[in-house]
């Protein structure tokens, strides 16, 4: 079996989320099939600008095929084009210029992959939302599986990605959460798709002793690990353990790890050290006493699933669908959605050692069932089975013609995207749970329509705070993968 | 301290949530400290008892909502005899003069002239009294408005006082039941030890009384007269205070005065009827009782304390109130 990857930006030293779970993927699969990755030259993810040759070279084994970047992002423009296809109505061609503007744009890639495609069993296209995921679909549609790394953003409520979704072989999503969006956003129920999610490379005896000797720290302690940023919630996140400080018998000392973008606020409790290693990560993560995860967006958390495979608890934001679900799905977590929640949530670990423990040990189950390497290798492996077996159930829809394009037919991104079901996916027995609880967001139980077919069986629900943020941070230009530092 | 009720050895998180979510909603109203009480109880109404705190542009408001008075413009002109003639060309005013007897001939115009002239003057007073009333109704609403902002503000003040107040009731209550809980653990977990002065103490009180004039008696009448003894620590005191509340809550007064009567007349003392401060004895008063006992008025003899040494007689002073001294000199 022979096998593609295709994705923005490959290497070792290459952190986003997407990024990583594609490499980490290439190098396990790599002992099932000849894997090439298809990528492009570019190493920032801001501005795409080629700063690795293009060729091919082996990372950790794997053959990558690199392409050059037809240009740069340009903020501005990318910015613009944002404001059109998420708030005003606007024509395929607009959408298409957005993408054209996101980047990365490598025209070399797709027609490399147009003319070898036949060559590949399968390809494998990560994240849905670029260039390369979008262009590389519709060449070697017969053989594409997408990995979509879909966050709820506007992005899934553009026109242009229904064919998408629709016409490749299948999907492999990261959660229940991505699955229901994005099933109801293009009405693709009968592509084949499983929830698989990624593993990682967690140590067998991590050393926590070793990083509170190295680092000096003491006392129990909360770990965020990832970027520091307004966009990862960690400004709500400062607010908030500032108020847990409040109360002197709550001892627990915060320490972040990963580069900064926020000034961190000088606090005795409150320890910045960087970029860390890996085996210092995990010896930290192993150390602490809970890992917090205040992001809004997550396709999925790899450090979330780092720290269950410790045995670690997690704390995660609440307002996060994905990371709620994860927490109640696995009951491995708590999570919270205000001050007095995380506070309260924060206190519960931290004085009920039992909790700890139970969640911590609920945590490394979970992890073990669904997240170890041999699990995600396995639905890899049955899923390609599966499509050799099968025959594809529909072609890709071709793009409109000249004339339709121009038509302004599409509604705005953030309309659509308000439409689709908001909230964790649960069991039936977990939705029963939660349901008084789900006062503010409809509980989302994974019966998924089309949102362009749905009406809105519930009174639009008022924007979120952090949405404003997410648009700041578009109009910059900064789509930012996440992902745990490296 | 935060606990869980899970029943089982596996948890559910929408469970914990839920119980987490509930412990929020009760500490909102009730776990303030008093500090924070303060800050609110200030903070806030100083903050609403300054009128600029709260609407300060409701008189601005009421005052942009209250139209000016603008008069209407009614054709007000005087009318006279000989307004119906008047004109202004001369000849036609000389025609009209001469020929008035001819018109007088046909109609008389005297009460039309007379209803015409009235009408005007009504007019004109109508038209005043209808401004001296707008301007007084204006004065009144610009009362009123002074008195419904006052209103508000009292409203919301007295609103945000009755909230902390209640705050600081529930706060109040919360610590109240928190000091009787703590109060009664204590009391189950203290043991009492008595000191080897108070033991042997005891077995003198339990003991036959000494002769009169006997030294020991006298050294004790002297030490109870003169007060606490210099060397006596706050913990000898308040181990005795305890002793004596335990003999006031012991039977009621008339067993033991029934006793006392019952008791042989040879000079023998009743034995006490605590005997809490007997070694290893349990504490005759139950954990809940450590309230202030009932206060008695000096001189009052009290039937159910225990006959002790007393200084009479030993000290010379048998005046000295029983009830304002103490065995240890306390009052």
């Amino acid at each position: 079996m022979k096998l593609a990857i295709v994705v923005q930006r490959y290497g070792r030293g290459i952190s986003g989320g997407a990024e990583l779970h594609a490499r980490y993927l290439a190098e396990h699969l790599a002992r099932h099939a000849e894997i090439e990755v298809l990528t492009t030259c570019a190493v920032d993810y801001v501005t795409w600008r080629n700063e690795l040759a293009p060729g091919v070279e082996f990372v950790n084994g794997v053959a990558v095929r690199r392409f050059p970047v037809a240009h740069e992002r340009d903020p501005e423009t990318f910015g613009r084009w944002s404001d059109v296809v998420f708030e005003r109505r606007h024509a395929i061609r607009d959408e298409l210029e957005w993408l054209d503007a996101e980047g990365p744009a490598a025209p070399a890639l797709i027609d490399h992959l147009r003319g070898r495609a036949s060559a590949f069993d399968h390809v494998l296209l990560f994240s849905y939302r670029y260039y390369h995921a979008f262009y590389g679909a519709r060449a070697a549609s017969p053989r594409a599986v997408l990995v979509p790394t879909a966050e709820r953003d506007a992005a899934v409520g553009l026109a242009i990605f229904g064919p998408i979704f629709r016409g490749v072989r299948a999907l492999m999503y990261n959660s229940p959460e991505e699955r229901a969006m994005i099933q109801a956003a293009s009405g693709n129920q009968d592509v084949p798709g499983v929830v698989v999610g990624v593993g990682s490379e967690v140590p067998p005896n991590p050393q926590p002793g070793r990083f509170r000797q190295k680092y000096g720290i003491r006392g129990p302690f909360a770990v965020y690990v990832g970027r520091i940023d307004k966009n990862k919630g960690c400004e709500e996140l400062f607010e908030f353990f500032r108020a847990y400080m409040r109360d002197p018998s709550n001892r627990l000392s915060l320490v972040l790890i990963g580069a900064s973008l926020l000034p961190v606020p000088p606090h005795p409790r409150i320890c910045h050290l960087g970029f860390l290693d890996d085996a210092d990560k995990f010896d930290a993560m192993a150390a602490a006493d809970v890992l917090i995860m205040p992001s809004y967006y997550e396709s999925l958390s790899m450090v979330a699933l780092e720290a269950w495979a410790l045995g670690r608890p997690v704390l995660v934001n609440g307002r996060c669908d994905v990371l709620k679900g994860q927490a109640i799905r696995s009951n491995a977590g708590l999570y919270y959605e205000t001050e007095a929640e995380f506070v309260e949530t924060l206190r519960s670990i931290e004085h009920n050692r039992w909790l700890a423990s139970l969640l911590g040990r609920n945590g490394r189950q979970f992890y073990r069932e669904h997240y170890d390497w041999p699990v995600i290798e396995r639905k890899y492996l049955d899923m390609f089975e599966r499509l050799r077996r099968e025959r594809a159930r529909r072609a890709m829809e071709p793009l409109p013609g000249w004339w339709a394009r121009r038509k302004e037919t599409c509604e705005p991104g953030e309309r659509v995207l308000e439409r689709l079901p908001r909230g964790p996916v649960l069991e039936p027995r977990q939705a029963e749970a939660a349901a008084p609880l789900e006062e503010r967001a409809g509980t989302n139980t994974g019966q998924a329509t089309p949102a362009s077919q749905a009406a809105p069986a519930r009174s639009p629900q008022p924007r979120r705070p952090f949405q404003g943020r997410a648009r700041e941070g578009r109009r910059a230009g900064a789509r930012q993968p996440d992902g745990p530092p490296r | 301290m935060t606990d869980f009720t899970v029943r089982s050895d596996s948890i559910d998180v929408e469970q914990i949530m839920q119980q987490i979510r509930a412990r929020i909603r009760e500490k909102r109203g009730v776990d303030y400290t008093e500090q924070q009480l303060r800050e609110l109880a200030a903070v806030k109404l100083e903050k609403f008892l300054d009128p600029r705190g709260v609407r300060s542009d409701l008189l601005q408001r009421f005052k942009e909502r209250q139209p000016a008075y603008e008069p209407p413009q009614l054709p007000l002109y005087g009318f006279e005899d000989t307004t119906i003639y008047e004109t202004h060309r001369a000849a036609l005013r000389w025609i009209r003069r001469v020929l008035n007897p001819i018109l007088k001939l046909f109609f008389n115009p005297g009460p039309i002239i007379e209803a015409l002239h009235a009408q005007a003057r009504i007019n004109h007073l109508n038209l005043q009294r209808e401004e001296a009333r707008e301007r007084r109704r204006l004065e009144m609403e610009a009362l009123y408005f002074e008195v419904i902002h006052n209103m508000v503000l009292e409203i919301t003040r007295l609103g945000i006082e009755v909230k902390n107040l209640k705050m600081r009731v529930e706060s109040l209550s919360s610590r109240v039941e928190f000091n009787e809980r703590r109060a009664r653990a204590l009391e189950s977990v203290v043991v009492y030890k008595p000191s080897a002065e108070e033991g042997a103490e005891g077995a003198a009180a339990a003991g036959p009384p000494p002769a009169p004039g006997e030294a020991p008696a006298g050294a004790q009448a002297e030490t109870a007269a003169a007060g606490p003894s210099p060397a006596e620590g706050p913990g000898q005191r308040s181990r005795r205070r305890r002793r004596r509340r335990g003999r006031r809550a012991g039977p009621p007064a008339s067993v033991v005065m029934g006793a006392a009567a019952a008791a042989p007349s040879n000079g023998e003392r009743p034995e006490p009827v605590d005997q809490a401060g007997a070694p290893g004895s349990p504490p005759a008063e139950p954990p809940s009782s450590f309230g202030t006992p009932a206060l008695q008025p000096p001189g009052e003899s009290r039937p159910d304390r225990p006959s002790e040494p007393r200084a009479e007689g030993a000290a010379g002073r048998p005046s000295e109130p029983a009830g304002g001294v103490g065995p240890s000199g306390e009052s």
